[in-house]
């Protein structure tokens, strides 16, 4: 369909509307609109976004698709409860404006949510539509709509009100997604706030994790600039437990409060032979190479090099594994493997993510794992030896689990091997902080107000769930500080009382 | 507690290759002690982010000093800063700090640059009673760096060049063996520099079953652990330098593996200085004409 004839039709839907007979099987008749995307061959080459945002027509043609159902099944099944019935009407009626200020109810970072949400496992897997089809990828596209209203206000971000100053200091350790979030909240009730990152750049895992091509790295950078106008302090390279331990903060600073946000860090390798050969990365390290350092503008500026895969092989099915191995596909690799234990129906990433991967030459094995890496004489990786998998029983996780086959090892060429299998809780925290409790992985412990168990200390994101999504860390981050807004109010009183 | 510009105080320079600098940095200088580290990264968008010693601090004044030689773009960058210049990042103290006591005799080795994360720990050394053997090595006499500053706290000081050029005509590992081949034999040796020397110093003094520090200079990205890119073999089992290090029993380290992952970037190391030098003549002759 042409642009001319979307426009028709959305045209034709409004003036059934208009006149209040517009039927579900008129919505129903809507096809899916498609996102407007990079060609595969050209945008292998290139970093920038694959995914280029609908046009307005699509958006409300998009938005029209939606019945309003009166029990919003969709708004279970996000985390942060967006009133997405509600916005999806806005937009509908093209009233963009107050489509965002609805979604920023709930959300603060909807041009990063938009785009890197599972939606097809939280608010479109319950979707009525996408029920009716069978199929959850034909549900209203509500990640969409949601980065469709928030590209259009990404030039001006409206700066929100800040409360009177209350005196309050609030530290927040990570400027990832539960970081920002946890910010803005206590600093718009008035805090002084300051953020911890260990970094050289702000923004956690969104900068150098998830790669420009999925996440450009100016979005993230805006919702920084945001926090810095309200007045948040941001201090970078700074590590707490190094620099400062948070008991520092808390009894020398003179922190009347603080929020955990320091993700989980650690990456985790297989202990299989030849893990120390060149060539073998963690996901983590490579990635980070390539998005924090922009290492693939090495010697076009950039200082931080990056071994320039020809054969690349990636252990994972995960977001992390597509991410790295479209990532060496940008660093001009001829072939990609993705090898993965289990089958595709068992992957954690999101489909979109395997769809894009696949269209962009990435060879996926199934039901194989490697045995071990093997080298030349300079320790550079020539091979990995692979044993073949099957599937057994449902293990804990729910998914069924693979059982390696005896005897079927078998041989790849590969010269780069990257290890996304997962991260573990980085134990730095732990070390050096007395009194705050950590369950058997390492993670924080916390209670449904994101308390630990230390006093005036909050944690949320990664470091508490494991490894777990920028929507969770966010909806974290918000309750963490709804929790310290109220324990300041609460101590503000008592010192007031004490003082008089 | 703002963080503030890290501005280069004084800077010198010690040998053809190797300069040396005091930079404002107050919380890292109050926090650091010796055998800690920092990572330093020069530019927000492109920097590369690389480790050195913390080889000095002055908590008074809020200054740590670094020793670096030039041998790839970042330090040949650093090098051509001046006193009054700043240093856009700086981030520490990252690693464990030396376990510092009272040995008894202690065997400190430092070749090269190795001098430079080698001093801070003697000094704590000598401090705490320890009987100072120091064994400082060059490959030549213009190279041979903080000689003055080992001299005031060592009980006793061994010079070697490569060529004979200063001191004794040896390797560094000649007089540490004759040291371990006394009666009374020393309780610790701590050696730092490349790592084929240590790997050597390491050779020998297990002969003798003296126990030894090695500090490792792998290459590394974030210095938290988070990337694993500084990983080396250690007893058989992986070990992050940035967290579980850089300090090491030396005995147990597989210094051959350790050696060729440091070169794992040679060819595009050699790239990028060889564009940068390009581009500072560039510049020059712009400058002169
Ligand atoms: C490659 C990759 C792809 C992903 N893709 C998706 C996706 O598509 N969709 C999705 O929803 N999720 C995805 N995730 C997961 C998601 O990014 C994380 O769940 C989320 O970022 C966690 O947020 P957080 O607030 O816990 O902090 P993080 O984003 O983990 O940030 C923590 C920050 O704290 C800093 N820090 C750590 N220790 C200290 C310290 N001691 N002192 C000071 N600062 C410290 C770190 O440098 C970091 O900047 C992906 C993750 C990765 C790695
Ligand atoms: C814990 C630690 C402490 C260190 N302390 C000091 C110090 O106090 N003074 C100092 O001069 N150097 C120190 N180093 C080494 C220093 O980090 C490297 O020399 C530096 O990263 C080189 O960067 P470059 O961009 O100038 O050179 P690059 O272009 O990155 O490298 C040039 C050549 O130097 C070698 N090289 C690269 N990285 C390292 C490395 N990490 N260690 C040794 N050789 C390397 C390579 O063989 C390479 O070919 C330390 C390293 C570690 C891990
Ligand atoms: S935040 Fe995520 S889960 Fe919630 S509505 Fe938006 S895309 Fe769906
Ligand atoms: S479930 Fe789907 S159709 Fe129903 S209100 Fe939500 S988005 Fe609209
Ligand atoms: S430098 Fe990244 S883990 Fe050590």
């Amino acid at each position: 369909m042409t642009q001319s004839d979307d426009k028709k039709q959305l045209d034709k839907l409004l003036e059934k509307q208009r006149k209040g007979n517009l039927k579900p099987s008129d919505r129903f008749e809507i096809p899916p609109q498609p996102i407007p995307e990079q060609e595969p061959h050209k945008r292998k080459k290139n970093i920038s976004e694959v995914a280029l945002g609908y046009t307005e027509t699509q958006a409300r043609l998009e938005a029209m698709r939606c019945l309003q159902c009166k029990n919003v099944p969709c708004v279970k099944g996000c985390p942060v409860r967006i009133r997405i019935k509600d916005f999806i009407a806005a937009i509908a009626e093209g009233h963009y404006k107050k489509a965002l200020q609805i979604i920023k109810e709930n959300s603060l970072l909807p041009a990063v949510c938009g785009r890197v949400c599972p939606q097809e496992v939280q608010c479109q897997l319950t979707c009525t539509v996408g029920k009716k089809f069978k199929d959850p990828t034909k549900a209203v596209s509500i990640g969409r709509l949601e980065r469709y209203v928030a590209d259009l206000e990404q030039d001006n971000i409206q700066i929100p009100e800040i409360a009177p100053e209350t005196g309050m200091k609030v530290a927040v350790i990570g400027s990832g997604p539960g970081g920002i979030v946890a910010a803005a909240d206590t600093r718009r009730a008035g805090h002084d706030v300051t953020v911890f990152e260990a970094f050289h750049k702000t923004g956690g895992v969104m900068v150098y994790g998830i790669p420009e091509f999925r996440l450009p790295k100016s979005i993230v950078q805006k919702e920084i600039d945001v926090l810095k106008k309200m007045g948040v302090k941001i201090i970078c390279n700074f590590i707490v437990g190094k620099t400062r331990t948070l008991d520092q903060l808390m009894n020398e600073e003179g922190f009347d409060a603080a929020y955990i946000g320091v993700g989980a860090g650690l990456p985790r390798f297989m202990s299989i032979e030849g893990e120390s050969l060149i060539g073998v990365y963690s996901a983590n390290e490579f990635l980070t190479r390539a998005n924090l350092m922009k290492a693939y503008d090495f010697g076009k500026g950039a200082d931080t090099p990056i071994a320039k895969p020809k054969i690349a092989a990636v252990i994972g099915g995960g977001n992390v594994a597509m991410d790295s191995a479209r990532t060496a596909v940008r660093l001009g690799a001829q072939k990609v493997y993705l090898i993965y234990r289990r089958t595709e129906k068992e992957m954690p990433a999101r489909i979109e993510e395997v769809h894009h991967a696949k269209e962009e030459g990435i060879d996926f094995r199934i039901l194989q794992s490697p045995k071990r890496i093997i080298g030349d004489e300079n320790f550079n990786v020539t091979d990995i030896e692979c044993l073949k998998y099957r599937l057994g029983e449902p293990d804990e996780s729910g998914r069924r689990r693979p059982i390696p086959i005896e005897g079927s090892e078998f041989h790849i060429e590969v010269d780069t091997v990257i290890m996304a299998i997962g991260n573990i809780a980085n134990p730095l925290i732990r070390k050096t902080t007395t009194g705050l409790e950590f369950n058997k992985w390492g993670n924080i412990i916390v209670d449904e107000n994101c308390k630990t168990s230390i006093e005036g200390v909050y944690a949320g994101g990664d470091i508490v769930l494991g490894a777990a999504t920028v929507i969770l860390a966010m909806g974290q981050g918000r309750i963490a500080a709804n929790s310290i807004n109220q324990y300041l109010k609460q101590k503000k009183k008592q010192t007031l009382r004490n003082t008089k | 507690m703002l963080k503030e510009p890290h501005k280069i105080v004084s800077k010198k320079q010690l040998s053809e290759n190797v300069f040396t600098a005091w930079v404002r940095a107050p919380l890292i200088a109050e926090a650091a002690k010796p055998g800690q580290f920092v990572i330093v990264c020069l530019s927000n968008e492109y920097g590369e982010r690389i480790p050195l010693t913390i080889a000095g601090a002055d908590p008074e004044n809020g200054t740590i000093r670094l020793i670096w030689q030039r041998v790839g773009k970042t330090t040949a960058e650093l090098a051509d800063l001046k006193a009054e210049d700043k240093i856009m990042n700086i981030v520490g103290p990252l690693g464990n700090p030396t376990e510092i006591k009272n040995y008894g005799t202690a065997v400190c080795v430092g070749g090269g640059i190795g001098l430079a994360p080698l001093l801070p720990i003697t000094r704590a050394l000598k401090k705490t009673g320890n009987y100072i053997i120091s064994i400082i090595g060059a490959r030549t006499k213009e190279l041979l760096i903080l000689e003055n500053e080992f001299k005031d706290i060592s009980d006793e000081l061994n010079i070697t060049t490569d060529d004979g050029s200063y001191g004794q005509k040896a390797l560094v590992t000649e007089p540490l063996e004759e040291v371990c081949q006394r009666s009374n034999k020393p309780d610790q040796v701590f050696a730092i520099g490349p790592a084929v020397m240590m790997k050597f110093c390491c050779e020998v003094t297990k002969k003798y079953n003296i126990p030894t520090q090695v500090s490792l200079n792998t290459i590394m990205v974030d210095g938290t652990g988070m990337c694993g890119g500084c990983r080396i073999e250690y007893d058989g089992q992986p070990k992050f330098v940035c967290v579980d290090g850089p300090e090491f029993d030396g005995h147990k380290v597989n210094f051959e593996l350790m050696i060729k992952r440091l070169n794992a970037y040679k060819y595009q190391e050699k790239k990028a200085i060889e564009q940068y030098r390009n581009y500072k003549c560039k510049l020059e002759d712009k400058i002169e004409s």
